[in-house]
């Protein structure tokens, strides 16, 4: 499938609700809203359409990732751009931000642009790539991050991840010079010299389990860094995968003074804790790590508050020989695409945190605008693109791996029971989840 | 029993009880002049060692063999980390081949747990070393050397001196002597003990000299010189000065108080030369302990706690 190919037939989505609200039809047609309410019943009547039940189910705006590892080009053994986004599809995402730590690192335009066509061939949904901030990832000079925001991928968001970028007057360097063309710098915020061999939160349980504690602290101590030097220079900053009850209170104060940052949370985060360590087994190994109960409730707090602007699912597969080893000598990183809404679900909806409008807006609307797209995070009205989810909030499954359609079986949620089940993900008008079967 | 043993957390005070007890016995064994029991003939244990370390290796390979069990000594060079054989490669290749306890000693955390935990194996699992995690049978052996001269442990005071972030011992002795009704006291300079060390069972303390005149056992850790490369203490002089166990210090304690060390020592940092040969240490007692108490390990892990001990060989 192409994502140039027109929808054969208007869709009329009959009985869902948006944004939890009403229920009520949508007429999609030609990619875009063409209709909601009873103008969408009497037109479906006039027109031949495909119509769908959708009685009961929350439509929400296509989820949109800021923070998606897709592996492509250089490990293609743990997913490419064509699973990943078909992952992402069935998530319920109709847009993802491809992190640029790829073999070749995605630091020129030859390497976005290319990442933005496999994504484009594969049309599952739309690939926005993240250009590197520095040569390699290195930290040592600044990509040609001009050249990645000329290019045909347009890139406006550039960051490391998976590397701090910890020298301070590159930081400042990048914070001004993507100011030219309105780039904001995503910043993997990890004091490399306080982490250095680290393995798990520090705190009572790295202790009793002989591992290399990861202070909080290191994380903390470069977002206060980074906040003030974006002040400083007046830029903009995003700070990735936030996961610390100070790092939330940091990010409370930066923006109370006004400056412009906004923060992303992973689903992990919200839901799960250290205490997982304890089993050694390393599918709960990933970076930052998981933290205490302590943390993940301030981050819920911060996430329900807007303090945190969006989930991002940061998912990171990894071939199976990567995670069946010792914990120390496994890949740090777990799948997230197919779980996110699910996990938010429970962490935020099922606690009365967030309602679904407020998960359209952390999971949809803010990382579209953090991101720079037009054409997603936009209203459910007539005439905007018909990108959207269908979210069936009143079941629950179990998670089974092998079901996933990443390449990567590493999910930390196997054989836990999730709530809701995305039913079907729209992008531009068409199903981009119809072609899989999924088992019973 | 347990099927395994991975961590001194595992234990509750009556399995610890019943192992110390059967070491009792192996011990006694030591003293007939056949030495060897029939407990495990047909069985095969696998000394599965990832770090050299040839003192446990030797000692778990004596303990096996005087339970007349087939031993195979492994030392795997390599692991995943360095691109060797993985340790689900060598777990398969040692169930393949029978393998009915695997003693591992692993430079990674957790490794034993993996072992225990994953599937790949069928035996029983025995911790000789991971990491910076545990050491189960150097925990019991000290806590059996010190039951010998001190009774039950209930209410006795045991102060552990040192590195005991990066010390597997420290952790197991912690975890074993306060499931047997010891009072621990963990002193070390701040950068060398845990963040979060105040949840555990212990009590901790930055200075030494208070710490041992009550104490009815001290146990010293090995440091290693490397440490103060890396800033923990500023160097080897003013951590022997502060930390070290000397002549000194020794004066201070009670007449009965032990001193204890898992070896190998560093003589004149953590603890001096007489201290280390005067009569109040136990330090090579400990080694002799060691075979018995790894002894009644395998013996209970393997033959399950409900079997008496046989007869030695030839003495029916």
């Amino acid at each position: 499938m192409t994502s140039s190919e027109p929808n054969p037939l208007p869709v009329l989505l009959r009985g869902g609700r948006p944004l939890g609200g009403p229920a009520t039809d949508l007429l999609l047609d030609e990619g875009a809203i063409a209709a909601i309410g009873a103008d969408a019943t009497s037109r479906a009547g006039a027109e031949v359409i495909e119509v769908v039940e959708a009685d009961g189910l929350v439509i929400l705006p296509g989820l949109v990732d800021l923070h998606t590892h897709l592996r492509e080009p250089g490990r293609e053994d743990a997913e490419t751009v064509e699973t990943g986004t078909r992952a992402a599809a069935r998530g319920g995402f109709t847009a993802v931000h491809a992190m640029a730590n790829t073999d070749p690192v995605a630091d020129t335009a030859g390497v976005v642009e290319q990442v933005r066509r496999l994504g484009q061939e594969a049309g599952y949904c739309d690939v926005q790539p993240v250009g590197a901030v520095t040569v390699g990832l290195q930290g040592q000079r600044l990509a040609e991050m001009g050249a990645m925001a000329d290019s045909a991928a347009r890139v406006r968001i550039f960051s490391d991840d998976g590397h701090c970028v910890s020298d301070a007057v590159l930081m400042r360097r990048a914070l001004e010079y993507v100011k030219a063309f309105d780039g904001v710098v995503a910043q993997h915020a990890q004091e490399p010299r306080l982490t250095e061999g680290a393995q798990m939160n520090e705190g009572p349980l790295s202790g009793m389990l002989g591992m290399r504690g990861w202070p909080a602290v290191a994380e903390e101590a470069i977002i206060a860094r980074d906040a003030l030097l974006a002040a400083h220079v007046g830029s903009r900053l995003h700070v990735c995968h936030v996961s610390t009850a100070g790092s939330v209170e940091l990010l409370r104060w930066a923006k109370g003074k006004g400056w412009a940052i906004t923060a992303e949370v992973t689903p992990h985060h919200l839901l799960l804790t250290d205490e997982l360590a304890a089993t050694y087994d390393p599918v709960y190994k990933v970076n930052p790590p998981l933290r205490s109960a302590a943390d993940v409730d301030a981050l819920r707090a911060g996430l329900a508050d807007g303090t945190i602007d969006a989930v991002a699912t940061d998912h990171a597969p990894h071939p199976r020989e990567d995670k069946e080893c010792e914990w120390a000598a496994a890949a740090f990183g777990m799948l997230g695409l197919e779980t996110a809404l699910s996990v938010v679900h429970q962490s935020m909806v099922d606690t009365g945190l967030l309602d679904w409008a407020g998960v359209a807006d952390r999971m949809s609307f803010r990382p579209a605008r953090i991101g720079q797209l037009a054409t997603h995070g936009r209203p459910l009205a007539v005439g905007e693109p018909a990108n959207l989810v269908l979210y069936d909030a009143a079941v629950s499954e179990v998670v089974r791996p092998q079901d996933s359609a990443s390449l990567s079986r590493n999910t930390p949620y196997a054989g836990r029971t999730l709530p809701g089940r995305v039913v079907a993900t729209y992008l531009r008008g068409r199903c981009s989840t119809a072609v899989e079967t999924v088992p019973a | 029993m347990r099927r395994h043993l991975l961590s001194a957390g595992d234990l509750s005070r009556e399995d610890a009880v019943l192992v110390l007890d059967t070491a009792e016995e192996m011990r006694s064994l030591a003293d007939r002049p056949i030495k060897k029991l029939p407990a495990l003939r047909g069985r095969t244990v696998v000394n599965l060692f990832f770090e050299d370390s040839t003192r446990t290796r030797i000692s778990f390979e004596a303990a096996a063999k005087r339970l007349s069990a087939d031993v195979i000594n492994f030392a795997a060079k390599g692991s995943s980390v360095s691109k060797g054989e993985s340790l689900k490669d060598t777990a398969l290749t040692l169930q393949a081949m029978g393998a009915d306890a695997i003693v591992v000693r692993h430079h990674s955390s957790g490794a034993p747990h993996r072992l225990a935990s994953a599937q790949w194996t069928h035996g029983s699992v025995i911790n000789a070393g991971d990491g910076t995690h545990e050491h189960p049978t150097q925990a019991l052996l000290d806590a059996f050397t010190m039951r010998r001269h001190l009774g039950d442990l209930e209410g006795r005071r045991v102060t552990i001196v040192g590195d005991v972030l990066h010390s597997r011992v420290a952790r197991s002795n912690a975890l074993l002597l306060s499931t047997l009704g010891a009072e621990v006291t963990l002193v070390g300079p701040p950068t060398l003990l845990p963040v979060g060390v105040a949840s555990w069972p212990v009590h901790t303390s930055y200075d030494l000299d208070s710490s041992i005149v009550k104490s009815d056992a001290v146990m010293m850790l090995r440091v290693q010189r490397e440490r103060m490369n890396e800033s923990f203490f500023p160097s080897a002089r003013e951590y022997s000065r502060r930390y070290g166990l000397d002549t000194r210090r020794m004066a201070l304690l009670p007449d009965h108080t032990l001193v204890l060390h898992p070896g190998p020592m560093n003589r004149g940092m953590e603890i001096s030369a007489d201290v280390a040969d005067s009569t109040r240490s136990v330090i090579v007692e400990q080694v002799s302990n060691g075979v018995a108490v790894r002894m009644a390990v395998l013996y209970l892990l393997l033959s399950g706690s409900n079997v008496p001990i046989e007869t030695p060989v030839g003495e029916s």
